[in-house]
């Protein structure tokens, strides 16, 4: 990226004159490919990924991740080791140099991110995942913006889950606790009324109870029949919930298994589980 | 007495025409805090967008003019705003097109749209000139005033008259309904929201599957109407010459900066304090004075603390004092 002159950033920081809260860093596709038939393999599955940002060096190498129907996958590994990029590649937000993505026997490596939403992809990225100046009413209903049916029944569905959204309906998101937050985010993702859900460290930055607590959430969204792919820091806990789990290691699949046996292979446990 | 005529020399002198400039800046401040707010880069070229649309709207009405077409008591340039406002709009989506769709398509940082708008704002300077020429051009026309000072000051036997031009009048029915209409659709309709939801985080905007080119594209469609109102309720309020609309642009930055850039609401108000500010500290105060201060305290000069020539420091000044002291704007808009 750092070769595009117009991204220089250079006298960029005057507030007076530029904008930059809230800048896109997601690729410009007017035009993006379309999709083609793949029959067969998991529901959801990025097979054999090579990429990194732009023209930089590549972060994932041959980095496989997939869930299938009624599943929670849950990727975990060391900081750095390629894990939210492993999930931005399977949503379409960095060039993939080889390898592909499918989706309910669709490759759909070629299409742009919005794309993927209007294939049935709920995204919940770790950062900046709500709609901070918008009620929270008005963040669940852009979450549904590409549907053009009645969405109320949705909102319902979403209030039931996270009760205390319903409470907060016309409080600003931005004013809401982190947990608070974390829910308006996936509930955003679940108003498209996803056929597959991707949560970016869900839990990033809340207390232990909130963290069980949103545990105990995603297990219930998983229990309405949506595959949910993870990326997750508490390895350990996550690991328990999970049906899948990968080991992600310097973007490379160094160990994958169903939570339980990671949990109780030796060796993950020596390098990522604390013993 | 005495206070009832000071009264009524305020109202008329600063009170009234503030009032309707500061709405005509409101309007224009509108223009820049959406592009801020949503394409996130200012825009130079607004002042001369406001030029654009207002000589395609003097054009119509010199148009309609000439067809014997009139609309009553009021300035047929209302007749022709519609008009003006398409053009504006065509010009603005052309523009958009040609320049700003390529450092989009870049993902260009703002500071280079900044520029960007430099260049457009030249070309569009040129394109105004070129068409219309550089001179005054009076287009209104109709009744010239609401309340004439002469009847007002019968009717209440007062010795001073207030008078309210029917652009005054105009001017600020047109802000509120304006102003009103924009409110609502930012807030209650679906793009509104869209375009609410693409300011406030692009990325997150395109997760949930809006489209970032039909968001710019209402933006700009947005801007070209609220700069083809605010120029001409200006141009018939004073007159239209295109260099006076690119100097505008000082007070209507000044206006966006002050209320908070990217707030709406900070927008309108920013309007109304820079314009109360030129004119009250531009006004000769002598006789308003003159009827409040007692007998022989009364001033001989004209206290006047600035000539209208060095009206657009006042501008500057009050750009200074927020800056320095509330880098945020009145209303909390993006942190400068």
């Amino acid at each position: 990226m750092s070769d595009n002159p117009w991204q220089d950033d250079r006298g960029n920081k005057d507030a007076s004159i530029t904008n930059k809260e809230g800048m896109g860093t997601v690729p410009y596709s007017s035009e993006a490919g379309g999709a083609h038939p793949a029959p067969g393999g998991p529901f959801l599955i990025g097979e054999a990924m090579t990429g990194g940002y732009g023209k930089g060096p590549d972060i994932l190498h041959e980095c496989t991740v997939a869930v299938d129907r009624g599943e929670i996958a849950v990727i975990v590994g060391p900081n750095g080791a390629g894990k939210s990029t492993a999930m931005k590649a399977v949503f379409g937000m960095l060039d993939l140099r080889s390898g592909s993505v499918r989706l309910d026997g669709e490759d759909i490596t070629d299409l742009s991110p919005q794309a993927r939403v209007a294939r049935g992809m709920g995204f919940v990225p770790q950062n900046n995942n709500i709609f901070t100046t918008m009620t929270v009413e008005e963040n669940l209903e852009m979450g549904a913006f590409i549907r053009t049916d009645d969405i109320s029944e949705t909102m319902e569905q979403v209030y039931e889950l996270f009760p205390i959204l319903r409470e907060k309906r016309r409080q600003p998101a931005g004013e809401l606790s982190g947990g608070q937050r974390q829910q308006v985010a996936v509930g955003r993702a679940l108003m498209t009324r996803p056929k597959v859900l991707m949560l970016d460290e869900p839990t990033a930055g809340v207390s232990p109870i909130v963290m069980d607590e949103l545990f105990d959430r995603i297990i219930e969204v998983s229990r309405t029949g949506i595959p949910i792919l993870m990326v997750e820091q508490n390895a350990r806990q996550a690991l328990e919930i999970a049906d899948k789990g990968y080991v992600l290691v310097q973007g490379r699949n160094a160990y994958s298994g169903t939570g339980k046996e990671l949990l109780a292979d030796p060796e993950v446990r020596k390098s990522f589980l604390g013993g | 007495m005495d206070l009832l005529n000071a009264i009524v020399a305020i109202a008329n002198y600063v009170l009234v025409p503030a009032i309707s400039y500061g709405s005509q800046l409101a309007l224009g401040a509108l223009g820049v805090t959406l592009i801020y707010g949503i394409l996130r880069f200012s825009n130079f070229a607004h002042g001369d967008t406001m030029a654009f649309g207002t000589m395609v709207t003097v054009l119509v009405t010199w148009w309609f003019q000439s067809l014997g077409v009139s609309f009553g008591p009021l300035p047929t340039a209302l007749l022709a705003l519609p008009l003006g406002i398409l053009g504006c709009m065509a010009l603005l989506l052309v523009t958009d097109r040609a320049v700003y769709r390529f450092y989009r398509q870049q993902k260009a940082k703002p500071v280079i749209l900044v520029i960007v708008s430099m260049g457009v704002m030249f070309i569009m300077n040129g394109l105004v000139r070129f068409i219309i020429g550089p001179d005054d051009q009076r287009f209104s026309d109709g009744a010239r005033f609401i309340i004439k000072a002469r009847e007002f000051k019968q009717a209440t036997g007062l010795s001073e008259g207030l008078a309210i031009k029917t652009t005054q009048g105009i001017t600020i029915v047109t802000a509120v309904v304006v102003v009103a209409l924009l409110f609502w659709f930012l807030n209650r309709t679906r793009t509104g929201k869209s375009m609410r939801a693409y300011s406030d985080n692009e990325d997150l905007a395109l997760l949930s599957g809006i489209n970032p080119e039909r968001v710019v594209l209402y933006t700009w469609m947005i801007v070209a109407a609220l700069a083809t109102i605010a120029g001409v309720l200006y141009g018939l309020d004073k007159s239209f010459k295109p260099f006076v609309y690119f100097q505008l642009l000082l007070p209507i930055f000044a206006s966006a900066i002050v209320g908070g850039l990217g707030n709406p609401i900070g927008a309108i108000a920013g309007g109304f304090i820079i314009a109360f500010s030129e004119v009250t500290i531009t006004y000769a105060w002598k006789k308003v004075l003159g009827y409040l201060m007692p007998e022989g305290l009364q001033p001989e000069g004209l206290v006047q603390l600035l000539s209208t020539d060095y009206k657009f420091a006042v501008s500057f000044v009050i750009l200074l004092i927020v800056l320095l002291f509330r880098p945020t704007g009145l209303f909390r808009g993006k942190a400068v």
